[in-house]
């Protein structure tokens, strides 16, 4: 801020007062930093933020705080050890990434899995979904002062993620899905835990709904905040619901449909305005559109019965356990698979799924060993975020909150 | 044209049908084209790529540039290859470019026109690359680094910069 001296004897009142105190309030930008740590944003990452009183004028984004040499650690392994590290990009959504991961593996691998193991991925998979858009609407809320709504969104997603627990045994960090299948089948009490526990979860959203969707001050903090044309959507390569909300019906799902989303009956919701308060709703209907998907897989695996979930392909089979303790051939394919993991052949691939955030692909290159040469992970949050500082030009400080959290920029996935 | 590892025809894969397209409006543009796994990719001379992103938003109706990344194939020539990766929303295909670009030796960065001001998301992308691998794009309004820090020394993801090595501690900028 500028020193305004005072002047020592006043001068003769003006005809217009106002006027001439804006021309003699030379105000000057402010500088503001806020972050790497904020109470107010969750998420490791700093504004570097320049102030005409309290709108912004610019808005520089530092990111990379949490990065952790991701795709370097992945071409210094083998194409399964890769695997735990997807888990860590989005720690939400899990095993969104794992599915994105290993299905570009398989396509380099030019193999299908089976038909139970591709509904059991989509079941997982939706279930992330969930839990992800909770955290983001919950911590959204929280981040507005508003905890009631946090506490029913946390409450959920602990339901979600009891229900990936009894899937994989973690909650968070899951490590699901395998090269050629997923881990294990589900338990033999899982479905019906599960349609248990999706009653609760739809009880939940409609408490959610109701103490928040219609309140006035949440509804006057998201309303015409971060608004982003759809134009400049496009020209940002932003996708995910940040898209849809400005009315593009863009979904990985139904464009280019992956496992078995070509049976499966859901929709699409889209927003008008492409503000914070659309990306809101499409992110509750997003849900309940996924709560949909489970129970279809439920019913589906229900239908086809018991079957494998593993591929029966040499080269990315494990031998069964009680084997390898007690025969020659089993306990080397063990061996081999453990040290060495699958070769792939030598080429080029980029697979894209539909993350909670956006499109997550991956882009492998391999020169037909065991270790990959590129393994790179095209991050939604990490380019929904670049064109936030469009977002926000000439708004108010106080709408970089709202407008940050509904990005939902997942440091794990955005910093790698 | 002959049928990709999955079996699938290749002109019938998405994306191929705009690579043919490219290849026909832009002659001498792409040296080299291929549609294995189903992913029509182009190759194109560092200098034409402007030309060629420029020719697929205005004509070819790619709307979006989904990803821009490199790989460094060591002891190869050209040593780097910078990837893009487009999408069409209108038509839903798909199409790769990539760039080779030598090794000018350590002295020097291997350089490439940036496409910003064809594709504003290529900003921040491009800036990654840079961080990583320590190719220029010139043209760039901002090329700083975007995830490590300014006097982080070396560029990471080469494939001559070793896992374990330490960087010097720095103190706080200001």
């Amino acid at each position: 801020m500028a020193q305004h001296q005072p002047p020592l004897h006043f001068p003769e009142r003006p005809a217009d007062l106002e006027e001439d105190f804006e021309r003699d309030l030379h105000t000057e930008h402010q500088i503001l930093n806020m972050g790497p740590s904020h109470p107010a944003t969750h998420g490791t990452v700093k504004f570097l933020i320049e102030l005409d009183g309290e709108n912004i004028v610019n808005l520089d984004i530092q990111v990379g705080y949490l990065h952790r040499g991701f795709e370097k650690e992945c071409e210094s392994g083998t194409w399964y050890q890769a695997i735990p590290y997807t888990d860590r990009l989005n720690y939400n959504s899990a095993i969104l990434a794992n599915i994105g991961y290993v299905m570009a593996v398989e396509k380099l691998l030019g193999i299908e899995t089976t038909e139970r193991c591709q509904w059991l991925r989509v079941m997982s998979g939706e279930l992330s979904r969930v839990a992800d858009h909770l955290t983001r609407c919950g911590a959204g809320c929280l981040e507005l002062a508003a905890m009631t709504p946090f506490l029913y969104g946390i409450e959920a997603r602990e339901l979600t993620w009891d229900l990936l627990e009894m899937l994989c045994g973690a909650r968070v960090t899951s490590n699901y899905v395998r090269i050629g299948g997923v881990k294990h089948d589900m338990p033999r009490d899982f479905p019906a835990t599960a349609k248990d526990f999706i009653a609760k979860i739809r009880q939940l959203l409609v408490d959610f709904d109701d103490v928040i969707t219609s309140n006035r001050i949440f509804v006057d903090r998201l309303k015409g905040t971060g608004i982003i044309s759809k134009e400049d959507c496009l020209k940002y390569a932003v996708t995910g619901p940040i898209l849809r909300s400005a009315g593009v019906p863009l979904d990985v799902r139904k464009t280019d449909p992956y496992l078995v989303y070509d049976q499966i009956d859901f929709d699409v919701p889209i927003g008008e305005v492409g503000d914070n308060y659309d990306r809101y709703l499409v992110c509750v209907e997003e849900m309940q559109q996924s709560l949909r998907i489970v129970e279809q897989c439920l019913a589906h695996l229900d239908k086809i019965g018991p079957g494998p979930v593993n591929i029966d392909d040499p080269r990315v089979r494990w031998p069964a356990k009680g084997k390898v303790f007690n025969r020659m051939e089993e306990l080397i394919q063990q061996f081999k698979s453990v040290t060495e993991g699958p070769q792939v052949p030598a080429g080029e691939g980029y697979f894209a799924i539909e993350s909670a955030n956006g499109e997550l692909g991956f882009y492998l290159v391999s020169d037909g060993g065991a270790v990959p040469v590129k393994v790179r992970c095209r991050p939604p949050s990490f380019v929904n975020l670049a064109p936030m500082g469009e977002m926000l030009k000439g708004a108010m400080l106080a709408d970089l909150i709202p407008t940050f959290d509904f990005i939902n920029m997942i440091g794990g996935e955005c910093d790698r | 044209m002959g049928r990709d590892l999955m079996g699938r025809d290749l002109m019938e894969d998405f994306g191929s049908a705009a690579l043919k397209r490219l290849i026909d409006d832009l002659p001498g543009a792409v040296t080299e084209s291929h549609a294995n796994l189903g992913d029509a990719t182009a190759v194109v001379a560092a200098a034409r790529v402007v030309d060629v992103m420029l020719h697929l938003r205005d004509e070819l109706d790619f709307e979006m540039l989904m990803d821009v990344t490199a790989v460094d194939y060591l002891g190869r020539d050209p040593r780097f290859e910078v990837v893009y990766h487009l999408y069409s929303v209108a038509q839903n295909q798909r199409v790769r470019i990539k760039v080779g670009l030598a090794d000018p030796g350590s002295q020097a960065m291997p350089e490439i026109p940036s496409v910003n001001d064809v594709y504003p998301s290529a900003n921040w992308m491009e800036r990654e690359v840079f961080d990583m691998y320590g190719i220029r794009f010139e043209g760039h309004p901002d090329l700083r680094r975007i995830l490590l820090y300014e006097e982080f020394e070396g560029h990471p993801l080469r494939k001559d910069y070793p896992k374990e090595r330490r960087q010097p501690l720095v103190g706080p900028r200001n």
